[in-house]
């Protein structure tokens, strides 16, 4: 957590400066400084031995800001064609597609579905769904920084346009497998999930208040491992409340089938 | 660096670095003051080297970030009132109910100095 600001190289400063005030100074520099407080940096005052006027302009924005009207436009495309849509994330290897193949097969024809896969190279996901009839489009993350580690508001936008969303009831989202980025990032969605499983331990709520928070249904995966581990089931519903006081837990397994219709009764309630 | 919390402040510092960029209008920017919560599982050090990672070879690279870190304070009906503990815990202390989260979850620009 962001709780505590140190500069890791054990630098002390001061703002009493007769030279171009910045954070990142030069080791034989000495000054003293007072660190014992929430670092408040609220220097309105004198920066008189600068070369270079600065003007101060207030700018009071999220960081999120344009990436949330982007997604409330999305939203409004979804609304526009009666179509509900829900944003599914989890850590790599939660078993999300599978989850999510199980989840097809149980719709079945009574539900148009529409996918949008994101991976961040590779369309396997998206082959693994084929031939359940949804109609699936695939946005590969793989030209950022090495690969986008979520989708956001616009690259939901670009993928909309491979759907044609009058022939569907739902469109579920397949986010990018990360349990930190994708939570951060409103694409549209009605409703987010996350597929998470027993193999992760108990602690990951705390570890990950962010992702944890932002979810309204947790998909517990892997039940069918259960008689060989030590998961403890109620210790990980406490560390979720801690975080999520809501949240349902649906505990399944994608292999053996087991609690799929629960979920999906949550996913399509109208239609399943 | 780019674990998987190193990515996370990465994606972070492309956000602000976009928000700047509209704000600055083509002028120089010296200082960007941000708030950021400390619910937003931010690491302090990775968002600096993200930062600096973010605007290098930009209109942006060299202006420094200047971050006020927000406490998380939490409000119950029951009536308290006051800052979470050092553990994650959002429910109120004293009655075990969800709390109301009154602070803490910010991630946002408040102001910048850019050059004359």
């Amino acid at each position: 957590m962001g709780r505590f600001h140190r500069h890791d190289d054990g630098t002390v400063h001061s703002h009493d400066h007769d030279h171009r005030h910045h954070h990142h100074h030069d080791r034989d520099h000495e000054h003293g400084h007072d660190h014992d407080h929430p670092h408040e940096h609220r220097d309105v005052g004198d920066h008189s031995g600068y070369e270079t006027g600065r003007e101060r302009i207030e700018v009071l924005e999220d960081i999120f800001t344009e990436n949330d009207r982007c997604a409330a436009d999305n939203r409004a495309e979804f609304d526009a064609h009666g179509v509900e849509c829900i944003n599914l994330m989890s850590s790599p290897g939660a078993g999300k597609t599978t989850v999510l193949q199980r989840t097809l097969e149980s719709l079945g024809s009574s539900v148009r579905v529409g996918i949008v896969e994101g991976d961040i190279e590779t369309s396997i996901d998206a082959d693994r769904l084929g031939g359940y009839g949804a109609h699936i489009s695939l946005l590969n993350t793989g030209n950022g920084f090495g690969g986008e580690c979520h989708l956001d508001a616009p690259m939901v936008r670009r993928a909309l346009d491979a759907l044609d969303l009058d022939q569907l009831d739902v469109v579920l989202i397949e986010n990018v497998g990360n349990l930190v980025c994708p939570a951060e990032f409103e694409v549209g969605e009605h409703r987010k999930a996350m597929v998470y499983s027993i193999t992760e331990g108990e602690d990951k709520p705390l570890k990950y208040p962010v992702m944890f928070k932002s979810v309204d249904a947790v998909v517990m995966n892997k039940m069918d491992l259960a008689p060989y581990l030590d998961f403890d089931m109620e210790l990980f519903k406490e560390n979720l409340r801690k975080v999520n006081p809501t949240a349902p837990v649906f505990e399944v397994s994608a292999k053996t089938g087991e609690g799929i219709a629960q979920w999906v009764q949550w996913l399509v309630p109208a239609k399943a | 660096m780019l674990d998987s919390v190193g990515v996370h402040e990465v994606a972070l510092s492309t956000q602000l670095a976009g928000v700047v960029e509209r704000a600055a209008r083509g002028r120089k920017v010296l200082t960007v003051r941000i708030e950021v919560g400390v619910l937003r599982q931010v690491v302090p050090a990775s968002l600096d080297y993200a930062w600096g990672f973010v605007i290098k070879g930009t209109p942006l690279d060299g202006a420094q970030l200047d971050v006020r870190w927000v406490p998380a304070v939490l409000r119950c009906s029951c009536g308290f009132e006051g800052e979470m503990g050092e553990e994650i815990n959002l429910l109120c202390p004293r009655c075990l109910a969800p709390a109301e989260i009154l602070s803490g979850e910010e991630f946002r620009v408040t102001d910048m100095d850019v050059a004359r």
